[in-house]
């Protein structure tokens, strides 16, 4: 099976959002990474290779060890994902505040129920 | 640019918030909710039923240019108080998403400026947030875009 990768596949995994986490705060070898989790090393790397083929992790090699680095601005894409949501229904009440200023029909008497 | 609408959704909590004032009277935005027809103009779908009262049931449905329905919906009302809540659940039919419930608050502001609170939670967290996600691939948006395509052949 050939999933397409993206952000939200990615940080649907507790193991993988536990990953990010970490290396948030420095970047890590696979090896320090793996000992934060009692999850098999394998698991932990093929974590970490999807986590890279999603681009939040980028790969830095330092001397023979690969280090583990956090892509801050794929991160921020996690961050604006709720922003598609947010703008259907700005759009749909937008369309409810056009329609109900336009439409006479639709006016009710005002300035009663007063609280 | 300020946001008219805000969406408020905490990790790892099944629900969300979605607020939004209107430059509308309370009575206007509440009506907005109320009526078939006029509801059916702003979600951009099909209104085959609503019944603006408690114990009442709505159904919405879109269909494509084909007649094919790309969108069904449908829920039942707990509780309708004119002007002032709505609480219902709300389900998309033939999608894995489960039933959600939705509280609606209306409250004025001013005489032409009142604020929806729109309460709603999922059955889990995971499905809180594919809903989220669900307008980058289907469902909701779909409708969106066939009001674009009315619209559209209007002008």
């Amino acid at each position: 099976m050939n999933l397409r990768r993206d952000v939200f596949q990615a940080i649907a995994d507790p193991t993988r959002r536990a990953i990010l986490l970490l290396v948030a705060s420095q970047s890590m070898t696979a090896g320090a990474i793996a000992s934060n989790f009692d999850t098999a090393r394998p698991t932990v790397s093929k974590h970490l290779q999807i986590l890279t083929e999603c681009e939040l992790l980028n790969q830095e090699q330092n001397g023979r060890e690969i280090y583990y680095i956090i892509n801050a601005k794929k991160m921020k894409e996690i961050a604006s994902f709720i922003e598609p949501f947010r703008k259907m229904w700005d759009d749909r009440f937008n369309k409810l505040e056009t329609i109900m200023k336009k439409n006479p029909h639709a006016r009710v008497q005002k300035g009663k129920s007063k609280k | 640019m300020e946001q008219k609408t805000k969406i408020h959704a905490e990790d790892g909590i099944q629900e969300l918030m979605i607020t939004r004032e209107f430059d509308l009277s309370l009575e206007l935005l509440f009506k907005a909710y109320a009526e078939p027809g006029i509801v059916e103009q702003w979600m951009g779908t099909e209104v085959l039923q609503l019944e603006s009262k408690k114990y009442g049931s709505y159904q919405f449905e879109t269909k494509d240019g084909k007649g094919n329905v790309v969108f069904k919906a449908n829920g039942v009302i707990h509780e309708f108080i004119p002007n002032r809540k709505i609480t219902r659940t709300f389900e998309m039919e033939n999608t894995p998403f489960g039933v959600q419930l939705e509280i609606y608050e209306f409250e004025q502001l001013t005489d032409d400026t009142s604020i929806l609170n729109m309460h709603v939670i999922y059955e889990s967290v995971a499905l809180r947030d594919q809903v989220l996600k669900l307008p980058f691939a289907q469902g909701i948006n779909m409708a969106h875009n066939r009001l674009q395509d009315i619209v559209n052949k209007l002008k």
